[in-house]
């Protein structure tokens, strides 16, 4: 090597680092991450574009369908009987208060609304981590609010016209099932999975008979059997409400899938934890309740959410024993002559596919929501 | 399962034999205040709600009918709205009292379901729906057709019944939903659609242009749609039976919601004996002397339903056809009161 000047005899000596390169532009922003992520290759890239021309037509078939193409206003169905128009949205305005409450009597419609604000005023800061006074709000609404939602719904006392549940329906009935359904199952569920694995016989073997049961029978028959069976049965003169029967199957039912989710989050748990807990001189129950479930409920939130989320599509059923729910009073809107158009069917499958979506979506979001704030330690 | 479950209900309902079949439902009614009565869950022009929730129809009529027979009020009634399979278990267990349901009045149905079929509302039957342009007058005429049908139903074999016996080619193209059958129709599968005559008038309202569609007159299966009730209760059955037939009567001596007011005056001995001026004819079944004149004032006579409900005053548009009284060429006769 030969001796390069450097225009003194001091070496060369970096004093400070140099500012790193920047990424070649074929990384970086949205180019970048278009080529790392979709076209990353020949098979990549194909898959990108049909996948994405796929999701363009089907976007664009909804567009045309439900809003370009769509009819907003009109009286009956000649405003919808016109050559290639779209969703006939005056039919689902005609309905609206029928889609929501069912028949339920027009003039006091504001009983369930305000039922249905209450039970927001009370269900949004018990699902808001930061809110304060959660004793008192879940007791103001696993305990005061149920009452509240009978008495303000049915009626009957202070004055308030009675209103038989056979009138309820619509987006009323899927949210008074799902919600009792939801409320009843997770308690129920946690009980019966504790005594399928208790060490006590008898409890064991009503568990596993219970859960069994439930799930080995298909819910339509629950229900069948609840509605027109149980008359049969009962002694003359005994009714139970139609609704409440069924309010009872659903519980049931969901409440033995639910026994499942949660035993599979109870084997999850290791047996230190369990022996921990016992060496501390815990009891039964505050062993469960302090060290078991807390860690096993939180395994099993996306299986919890799972049930929650099938219960809430699974009250359209309740629509074979003649409760209207919201899609069941969607679909006998079908058959009313004056709204009777080649688009009546689309555009009413449509508003209950959005409808259950958003309340769907909604569940799932916040399901992962409370996911990530558990998710403390135990990263497998 | 369902069919299982039915059984079970209907041997259940023969070995206990008491409970709701024993007591005279027309105490249990007027005990409870109003009427329970099984409909469809959304027959267009039969039973199905309207826009402000009530439920209107041919066969809802005949439920506010009996309900004004008996409380002087067509309201005091209450619907549940039953599916196909679960219909007759619903009036064997006591859930309802009447069965207003576009039933079918079979051999079968009435000595093995526990009940019985009291008078038909509607003379239904299976018909055609073809194109105006087409040109065809009658069925007769379709030769070598091509029919859209509901795999699987009476309508696919009733079609190749009627085909075969008139030496007529046809082809059949079978789908599974009765929307599915409609679209191929209308995008030009086969030249004619054929299904329950009063189900193709109401289809057809669902085609984008329904006046370049006729529907042929013959009919080629008999579908007599008859209100039920349970077995065992021979007064609630002459009821519901007379309230049908006091319908008609009324239609056939011209007494109208309109003028029935005018017409308990009137000195025609058929209309006295009818709206309760003369004899007790109502109480003979239980109910009052003016069963009638409630009825008429309140729901109307069968053609004020009629018209109201499927015919000419109604999107569907139905012909009176083979419902037409029997002195104007149709089938509905009601025996005379007296």
């Amino acid at each position: 090597m030969s001796d390069v000047a450097f225009g003194n005899d001091q070496p060369f000596v970096r004093k400070e680092i140099l500012q790193p390169e920047p990424p070649p532009a074929s990384l970086v922003g949205i180019s970048g991450w278009a080529r790392q992520n979709l076209f990353a290759g020949p098979a990549n890239t194909l898959l990108s574009v049909v996948c994405l021309a796929l999701a363009i037509y089907v976007a664009w078939i909804m567009l045309d369908f439900l809003v370009l193409r769509a009819v907003w206003t009109g009286a009956n169905r000649e405003a919808c009987i016109a050559p290639g128009v779209g969703a006939c949205w005056p039919f689902i305005t005609a309905r609206f208060g029928q889609l929501l409450y069912g028949f339920y009597p027009a003039e006091e419609h504001w009983r369930p609304a305000t039922v249905f604000f209450v039970a927001v005023a009370l269900i949004a800061p018990l699902l808001t981590p930061a809110a304060p006074y959660k004793k008192a709000n879940a007791l103001l609404f696993f305990v005061a609010f149920p009452i509240f939602a009978v008495i303000m719904l049915s009626g009957g006392v202070f004055g308030l016209r009675p209103v038989e549940t056979r009138a309820w329906g619509g987006l009323l009935v899927t949210l008074v099932v799902a919600t009792t359904g939801i409320v009843a199952s997770l308690p129920l569920g946690v009980l019966l999975a504790l005594g399928r694995r208790s060490k006590l016989p008898v409890v064991r073997f009503f568990a596993i008979a219970f859960i069994e049961f439930w799930r080995g029978v298909p819910l339509i028959t629950v229900l069948f059997f609840a509605t027109y069976m149980l008359p049969l049965f009962l002694p003359s003169g005994w009714t139970i409400d139609g609704l409440l029967r069924a309010l009872v199957g659903v519980s049931l039912f969901s409440a033995a899938y639910m026994a499942e989710v949660v035993r599979g989050g109870l084997q999850a748990i290791p047996k230190g934890q369990y022996e921990g807990a016992m060496a501390m001189g815990l009891r039964y129950w505050p062993m469960m309740i302090l060290i078991v479930l807390p860690q096993a409920l939180k395994l099993v939130i996306p299986g919890i959410v799972n049930t929650f989320i099938g219960l809430f599509k699974d009250t359209t059923l309740v629509a074979i024993v003649s409760i209207f729910d919201f899609l069941g009073i969607i679909r006998a809107a079908f058959a009313d002559p004056n709204w009777a158009t080649p688009g009546t069917v689309y555009t009413g499958f449509a508003f209950a596919g959005i409808v259950y979506f958003i309340f769907c979506y909604g569940m799932s979001r916040y399901s992962r929501f409370v996911e990530e704030r558990l998710d403390v330690g135990h990263k497998h | 399962m369902k069919k299982i479950l039915t059984a079970l209900a209907l041997g259940a309902s023969a070995v206990f034999a008491s409970g709701a079949a024993d007591a005279a439902t027309l105490d249990q009614v007027k005990q409870k205040g109003f009427l329970q009565c099984g409909v469809s869950t959304g027959l267009p022009g039969f039973s199905n709600p309207d826009s402000k929730g009530e439920w209107t129809g041919l066969d809802v009529d005949l439920c506010r009918a009996v309900a004004a027979a008996i409380f002087d009020d067509p309201s005091k009634v209450r619907f549940s709205p039953l599916t196909a399979k679960d219909r007759f278990t619903a009036l064997q267990s006591g859930e309802v009292d009447i069965l207003s349901r576009n039933s079918t009045w079979t051999l079968s149905r009435d000595a093995t379901q526990g009940l019985n079929f009291t008078a038909t509302n509607y003379y239904d039957g299976q018909g055609f729906l073809v194109r105006k342009s087409l040109g065809v007058k009658s069925a007769m005429e379709l030769n070598g057709a091509s029919v859209c049908t509901q795999s699987g139903t009476t309508t696919e074999l009733n079609v190749a019944d009627f085909f075969r016996s008139n030496n007529l080619q046809y082809e059949v193209v079978a789908f599974q939903g009765q929307e599915e059958t409609l679209k191929a129709y209308e995008s030009g599968r086969c030249e004619v659609f054929t299904s329950d005559q009063s189900q193709l008038y109401a289809l057809r309202l669902k085609l984008a242009d329904k006046d370049e569609h006729v529907i042929l007159p013959e009919l080629i299966s008999k579908e007599p749609l008859a209100t039920a009730v349970r077995q065992g209760d021979d007064q609630w059955f002459d009821i519901v039976k007379w309230v049908h037939y006091g319908m008609l009567n009324a239609e056939e001596a011209g007494i109208t919601s309109q003028n029935v007011k005018d017409m308990l005056n009137s000195p025609n001995p058929d209309i006295k004996r009818m709206l309760g001026a003369e004899g007790n004819f109502g109480e003979q079944i239980g109910l009052t002397k003016d069963w009638l004149a409630r009825i008429v004032t309140k729901v109307g006579n069968y053609g004020e339903a009629f018209d109201r409900s499927v015919g000419k005053g109604s999107p569907l548009q139905i012909e009176r056809g083979k419902n037409a009284l029997w002195s104007k060429g149709g089938l509905q006769y009601g025996p005379p009161i007296r």
